[in-house]
């Protein structure tokens, strides 16, 4: 379905995302991992159209959209949520995720009746007619995921859905995810909390200094020693190695 | 249409409107020459709101819309005998046209904020150098129009009643018009725009057509309230029309009565004039005071209403409904 | 027609030392602040009237009376900012712009009120003798104000980057947090710039007004011209501002040569708005991302 070749990305002297690829089957949760700074938020970016790559190519379901404007990319099936979360502030959760279902509903009585079933159906019902700005970190991730859905786009990319949720919360989202995506959705995920990838992605990527290091399924990963050495710091693998032989 | 959220924005609509009504049956022609002209920049605020207001883009200089509504009406009559219907119908044109020039031009190049308000401000100045220079502008003497009373050159000012009527038909217009693009997609995406742009491009909005798109919109009410003028006083120079005063009351009116509210052009364009009015009768016609008097509420307002008078009503007697929708 | 180029350039020269004098002051302000002070051409006409009103009482010249009202106008920069933009404002950037256009309304409007619109000018002949400069004549108080703004330039220079005051204003420009956590008291720091933004613009009044005169919309004409200035000199260069407001009085200078007096001062508003789309960091400055 998305398929992202050999794309790098300067800002100024430095490398932020160098000569990386990447593959999104259709109806997939695929993980994007790597330690802060490796340049994944970047590849996001760029795929989905905010900045323009210095190199390289993405194409969408056989289409090329290098460099196409963002709301193109999203009226062709795919969109992004942001690291950093991006609520309309001032519109109540029903108007924000109204916004997104504008996209296939041309009134506001359809749109803002699609937006409130989302919302029910992302366990948003009671919160429908607060205002954005009073919801809770949980509360937002999960706002930046029914505006998403709501564009109708099949193909999401959820850049750290989970960081800064307790345990609970994030099962919660593991559980509303996984339904989605048995609704016929494609996710490509970036994420911090392993335990959410182990239990959603089929395939992951990791990405270290703007280079992918590996691909393959979560439990391979976490043995591979490049993505030990990612994480943990050089020579992390190897004394990883003699504490189980020891 | 225009939905209120509390008792306190009923009370406020119905005295605005009881005060309308009023003003037909007030002894004195004052008020209603008075209201007549608070009804006309009460146009050129509703042309702010729309970008201003909805679209979070504050200009200062939304003279330019409205002086090139009012001269483009009047170069067509005086200088090439068009009909003063279609010249009005152009001016309204021309004010889009000028609107989506500048909005093309400064959103193309990312002006935001304070950048955009200057360079609205820059437009309004050229405009007003240039039509103050060239002979079919009139130059400095400014343009005037031939006096034909009647309806065929749209000039009613004989008859205060007729005029005063008109203009609250197209007030009702224009708002009506302003309801429904509150209500409609186009408002909403304006409305994601303002609140957070990069979000709105996630969500596949074309913020760029959605900003220029306003602009224009917000033209051609500008424009209208130009051509306005024009029919109003028959006669219009560069100073005026393409002066700072007009950008001026056309920010402070929607900011003091609720920017982004359907209704808070209106009140405070209104709830203004009746203060400068009233301050002008106390100080017997002392220049400029009134002006005085409009900015030092504008501070008041930015410091203590951020939502407006319109905002300020929503608190008293709240509906307890839904929160956010406040007209 | 090129035997006029050559005085227009350097009439064009004077007038632009004094727009970059008034532009000192703005681009100090926002360079610090970071705020657009829509009030400064209003400070400017309110100076050229307490310079006039020196001199018409108190037979006091203008270029005395630099003394007076340059400390006098630091006091009023420094409790404007205090008292009425900082906390009116509330932190937003939208509201300093509206709160200082207000500002400008109250002034304006009030000096209208109090002097009339009528125009203010003080009687100094010294002021207007010529001098001759590569065969071209130049009046002399506007020599006088070229000189004084190099000057001015370079003194402000050497206050910012040789005195503690300076170096405190530059750290809360570059990096506000880091300087409160040093133990530099932000507010009175920003108030103290505006202060001194202030007293620069009164000391262009005094050096305008020989050659110039009051009346209450003096200021939103010099406005726009010292927005270009600053814009074009980059937002808040000093060294840009002197090198922008100079050019700009050459433009003006040159574009009344061609285009006729009253469509001279286009120019300035066309460079302000090719400025700010094409590069909004100034002419000198690389374009933000
Ligand atoms: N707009 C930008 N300008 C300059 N550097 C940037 C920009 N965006 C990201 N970077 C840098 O690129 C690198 C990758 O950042 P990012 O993609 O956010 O990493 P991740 O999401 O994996 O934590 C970081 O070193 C970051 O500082
Ligand atoms: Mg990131």
């Amino acid at each position: 379905m998305l398929e992202v070749r050999n794309l790098t990305k300067r800002f100024g002297g430095l490398v932020a995302v160098s000569d990386a690829s990447l593959d999104v089957p259709e109806g997939a949760i695929v993980g994007l991992l790597g330690p802060n700074g490796a340049g994944k938020t970047t590849c996001f970016t760029i795929i989905a159209g905010f900045t323009r790559a210095d190199s390289g190519s993405v194409r969408l379901n056989g289409q090329d959209i290098t460099g196409m404007a963002p709301h193109r990319i999203c009226g062709l099936g795919m969109v992004r949520t942001f690291q950093i979360v991006q609520p309309f502030a001032g519109l109540t959760v029903q108007e924000n995720i109204a916004v997104g279902a504008y996209l296939r509903h041309d009134n506001r009585r359809d749109a803002m009746a699609e937006a409130r079933a989302i919302g029910k159906r992302l366990g948003m019902g009671a919160m429908l007619d607060r205002p954005a700005s009073s919801l809770t970190i949980a509360g937002r991730k999960r706002l930046e995921i029914a505006r998403a859905l709501a564009t109708g786009a099949k193909l999401l990319l959820l850049d750290e859905v989970m960081a800064g949720l307790i345990p609970t919360e994030v099962t919660e989202i593991v559980g509303i995810i996984r339904q989605i995506r048995d609704e016929g959705h494609t996710f490509l995920m970036i994420e911090h909390v392993m335990q959410a990838v182990m239990s959603l992605a089929e395939t992951a990527y990791v990405l270290n200094y703007g280079k992918m290091i590996a691909q393959g399924t979560p439990r391979q990963l976490v043995r591979d020693p490049a993505v030990v050495e990612a994480y943990l710091g050089h020579g992390a693998a190897a004394r990883l190695q003699e504490a189980e032989h020891a | 249409m225009m939905r209120l959220a509390s008792y306190g924005q009923v009370a406020l609509v119905v005295a605005v409107l009881a005060y309308l009504g009023a003003v037909y049956v007030m002894p004195s022609q004052v008020w209603m020459g008075f209201t007549i002209n608070a009804l006309a920049m009460t146009i050129v605020a509703l042309s702010w709101n729309v970008t201003g207001g909805f679209g979070g883009m504050s200009s200062f200089g939304h003279a330019a819309m409205y002086g090139t509504g009012a001269y483009a009406s009047a170069v067509l009559q005086v200088q090439f005998g068009v009909n003063a219907w279609l010249a009005f119908g152009a001016g309204i044109m021309a004010g889009a046209l000028m609107g989506g020039f500048i909005g093309a031009l400064s959103f193309r190049y990312g002006l935001k904020g304070s950048y955009f308000a200057l360079v609205t401000l820059a437009f309004a100045e050229v405009l007003r150098i240039c039509a103050a220079s060239f002979n079919i502008t009139g130059g400095g003497r400014g343009l005037q129009l031939a006096i034909e009373p009647g309806v065929a050159a749209l000039q009613f000012n004989k008859d205060r009643v007729l005029t005063y009527t008109l203009l609250l038909a197209i007030v009702a217009l224009v708002m009506a018009l302003t309801a429904w693009l509150k209500y409609s997609r186009f408002g909403a995406y304006l409305v994601a725009v303002r609140e957070n742009e990069d979000a709105a491009r996630a969500l596949g909005i074309d913020t760029y057509r959605v900003k220029v798109t306003a602009m224009a919109i917000s033209g051609a009410f500008g424009g209208l309230a130009g051509a306005i003028y024009l029919q109003l006083w028959l006669f219009i120079d560069s100073a005026v029309v393409y002066g700072v005063a007009i950008s001026v009351v056309a920010l402070i009116g929607p900011i003091i009565g609720g920017a982004g509210t359907v209704w808070g052009p209106l009140v405070g364009t209104l709830g203004l004039h009746l203060l400068g009015e009233g301050a002008k009768t106390a100080l017997h016609n002392a220049p400029g005071l009134n002006f005085v008097l409009y900015a030092v509420v504008l501070i008041v307002a930015l410091r203590f209403l951020p939502q407006g008078i319109m905002g300020l009503a929503a608190r008293i007697g709240a509906f307890g409904r839904k929160g956010g929708d406040d007209a | 027609m090129s035997s006029l180029i050559l005085p227009a350039v350097l009439n064009g020269l004077t007038m632009g030392a004094v727009y970059a004098l008034i532009a000192l002051g703005l681009t100090l302000i926002y360079g610090v602040l970071h705020i657009i002070n829509f009030a400064h051409g209003s400070l400017l006409m309110l100076g050229l009237y307490a310079a006039y009103f020196l001199f018409s009482y108190l037979g006091i010249d203008p270029y005395l009376a630099i003394i007076f009202v340059v400390p006098a106008f630091f006091v009023l920069g420094y409790l404007l900012q205090r008292v009425v933009i900082a906390p009116m404002s509330a932190g937003s950037e939208q509201n300093v712009l509206l709160v200082t256009l207000a500002l400008s309304l109250v002034i304006d409007n009030l000096a209208l009120f109090f002097w009339t619109s009528n125009t203010r000018t003080v009687d100094i002949p010294y002021a207007w003798d010529t001098v001759e400069v590569l065969g071209a004549y130049l009046t002399k108080g506007r020599v006088i104000a070229f000189f004084a703004a190099l000057l001015v330039a370079g003194l402000m220079w050497l206050f910012m980057t040789r005195t503690r005051t300076g170096s405190a204003i530059r750290a809360v420009a570059i990096e506000k947090r880091g300087a409160e956590i040093v133990g530099i008291d932000v507010n009175h720091t920003y108030a103290l710039t505006f202060g001194i933004g202030t007293a620069c613009v009164a000391l262009a009044a005094c050096l305008l007004l020989p050659t110039f005169y009051a009346t209450p919309q003096v200021g939103y004409t010099f406005v726009l011209v010292a927005f270009t200035t600053v814009v074009m000199g980059g937002m808040g260069s000093l060294p840009g501002a002197l090198v922008a407001g100079l050019a700009l009085g050459v433009i003006e200078a040159l574009g009344g040569l061609f285009l006729g007096e009253s469509l001279g001062q286009i120019g300035i508003f066309v460079a302000f708005i090719l400025t700010l789309l094409f590069r909004p960091a100034g002419l000198l400055g690389r374009k933000p991302t």
